[in-house]
C-alpha cells in the first residue's frame, strides 16, 4: 500500500515516502512522517507494519545517536546499513519479528553519497535508485527511462515528480503527499512535498 | 599487614592499593621485553623472545606477535598462558564488530572492550587479574596509525613510542631521546627499535633468535602487516653493529688528535 523511492545522484540522494497512515481501508490521516533521521547525514524512510516501522526506525537512530556519544565519531553509511540489517536479521530470527521494509539514504566524505535497499527479510542492496511497494511497479520504469547520474537536484526531484505523477495516475491506491528530503555534503533537508497541486 | 588484603583482588588495602593489580605488574616487569615505534609511514613493534631452547621445535613463526584482524597486530609481555585467553578474546571482539557493522573495529575501540574485560578481574571475587601487558598496533580510517599499551589493572594509553617488560623504563628513556617527533620513517624506527634493544636486553650481542619484529602499512588503501623473517632481523642487526662500532672508531680518533 504505501510507496518509498530513493534515488542517488553524483553528489546527492533524493528520498521520498508517501504522508498516507491507513487502517484497513480506512485513511487515518495523510500527513504522516515515515523518513527519519539517523544522524546529520543519514536519513532512514520506513514502511510496512505501523507499529514496528515507529518501534524500528527509532531504535536504529538511538543506537547511532549511541556509538556517536561513546566514540566521538559516527558511523559511516556503509557500517551504520551493516548495523540495521543485522538488527533486522536477528529480528526476523526471533520470536518478535519486525515487519519492516526501508531505504537508507546516507552521504559521507569518504564514499560521497549512497543508497541502501533493505526488506523485512533483512535483504541488503547498494543501489543507484530503489522503490518499495506498490508504487515501485510503475516509478522503477520511468527511473530506468530518464535516470542519469549527473543530475541537478532541479532535475532530480522533476524525475521524482514524474514517478508520483504515474503513481497517482495508475495506482489504485491513493497516495496523495510525498514528503521529500535531500542528503548531501551538507546534511539534510526537506524539499517541498509532491501533491497534486506539483502538477498544476 | 599485607596477607589480609592481598589475598583478594577486590579488597582495597587501608592505604588504598590493590595488591594483587600490583602483584600482576610486578610479573610484567621480569618478563620479556616489547617495544613499539609509531612512524610518519607505518608502525612497527618488537619483542623479545625468550624461549630459545635449541631442541625446541619451531612450530610457531612468531611467539609473542599476534595478528588480531586485518588491521591489528598486538604483542604481549607476561604469562603466556594468560595472554593466550586475552588475544583469543581480543580476536572475538573484533570479529564480533565486523559482524555487526561490516568493517574492521576502529583500533582505541578493540582496546578499549578489552580493557573492560581487564578491569572486571580486578573488581569481581575469586578471580586474579590477567598478568599480561599488551602493545597494540593498528590503523584505522579515523586516526590513521596507533599505537596503544595496556595493564592489569584495566587502563590503556596511546603512544608515540613505548616499551613494556623487563627493563622497559630504561628503553622507554632512551625512546625517549632518540625518538625525532614527525620526522621518523619506518626504516629510522626499524633501526631504533634493534638500538634500544640492543641497550635493554642484558646479553652481549643480540641475535635474530633473540628478537621478532613485525611492521604495519598502508600500500594502495590496504593494510599490510608483514612478521620480519630471522635473516632480515639478521640485517638490521648487522647493521646496527656495523654504525655502533663506526661511531666508536671515530670517538677515538679525536683523542688521537688531542693526544
Amino acid at each position: 500500500m504505501e510507496c518509498l523511492l530513493g534515488i542517488k545522484f553524483n553528489n546527492f540522494v533524493l528520498i521520498a515516502a508517501d504522508r498516507t497512515a491507513a487502517n484497513s481501508i480506512i485513511v487515518m490521516k495523510s500527513d504522516e512522517n515515515k523518513l527519519y533521521k539517523l544522524s546529520n547525514q543519514l536519513v532512514m524512510a520506513v514502511s510496512g507494519e505501523s507499529g514496528d516501522t515507529t518501534q524500528f526506525a527509532e531504535y536504529i537512530a538511538k543506537n547511532i545517536q549511541l556509538y556517536k556519544m561513546r566514540n566521538n565519531y559516527e558511523l559511516s553509511a556503509k557500517e551504520a546499513s551493516s548495523f540495521t540489517r543485522r538488527i533486522l536479521a536477528d529480528a526476523l530470527r526471533s520470536r518478535t519479528p519486525y515487519q519492516v521494509n526501508l531505504l537508507l539514504a546516507g552521504f559521507d566524505e569518504k564514499e560521497g553519497p549512497q543508497l541502501y535497499y533493505m526488506d523485512y527479510l533483512a535483504s541488503i542492496a547498494k543501489v543507484d535508485y530503489a522503490a518499495h511497494g506498490y508504487g515501485g511497479y510503475f516509478s522503477l520504469s520511468i527511473m530506468d527511462r530518464h535516470y542519469l547520474k549527473t543530475m541537478t537536484p532541479e532535475q532530480g526531484y522533476e524525475l521524482l515528480k514524474k514517478c508520483v505523477q504515474e503513481v497517482h495516475k495508475r495506482l489504485i491506491i491513493n497516495l496523495p503527499n510525498f514528503k521529500v528530503q535531500i542528503v548531501d555534503k551538507n546534511g539534510i533537508r526537506d524539499l517541498p512535498d509532491i501533491n497534486s497541486k506539483s502538477f498544476e | 599487614m599485607a596477607r589480609r588484603y592481598d589475598t583478594r583482588t577486590t579488597i582495597f588495602s587501608p592505604e588504598g592499593r590493590l595488591y594483587q593489580v600490583e602483584y600482576a605488574m610486578e610479573a610484567i616487569s621480569l618478563a620479556g621485553t616489547c617495544l613499539g615505534i609509531l612512524a610518519n609511514d607505518g608502525i612497527l613493534l618488537a619483542a623479545e623472545r625468550r624461549n630459545t631452547n635449541k631442541l625446541l621445535d619451531e612450530v610457531f613463526t612468531s611467539e609473542k606477535i599476534y595478528k588480531l584482524n586485518d588491521d591489528m597486530v598486538c604483542s604481549v609481555a607476561g604469562i603466556t598462558s594468560d595472554a593466550n585467553v586475552l588475544t583469543n578474546e581480543l580476536r572475538l571482539i573484533g570479529q564480533r564488530y565486523l559482524y555487526q557493522y561490516g568493517e574492521s573495529i576502529p583500533c582505541e575501540q578493540l582496546v578499549s572492550w578489552l580493557c573492560d574485560v581487564k578491569q572486571a578481574y580486578t573488581q569481581y571475587g575469586g578471580k586474579r587479574p590477567f598478568g599480561v601487558s599488551i602493545l597494540y598496533m593498528g590503523w584505522d580510517k579515523h586516526y590513521g596509525y596507533q599505537l596503544y599499551q595496556s595493564d592489569p589493572s584495566g587502563n590503556y594509553s596511546g603512544w608515540k613510542a613505548t616499551c613494556i617488560g623487563n627493563n622497559s623504563s630504561a628503553a622507554i628513556s632512551s625512546l625517549k631521546q632518540e625518538y625525532k617527533e614527525g620526522e621518523m620513517t619506518l626504516k629510522d624506527a626499524k633501526s631504533l627499535a634493534v638500538k634500544v634493544l640492543s641497550k635493554t636486553l642484558d646479553m652481549t650481542k643480540l641475535t635474530s633468535e633473540k628478537v621478532e619484529m613485525a611492521t604495519l602499512t598502508r600500500i594502495n588503501n590496504k593494510t599490510v602487516i608483514n612478521i620480519l623473517t630471522a635473516k632480515e632481523v639478521q640485517e638490521l642487526i648487522a647493521d646496527y653493529e656495523k654504525s655502533e662500532a663506526a661511531s666508536e672508531a671515530s670517538k677515538k680518533e679525536p683523542s688521537k688528535v688531542s693526544a
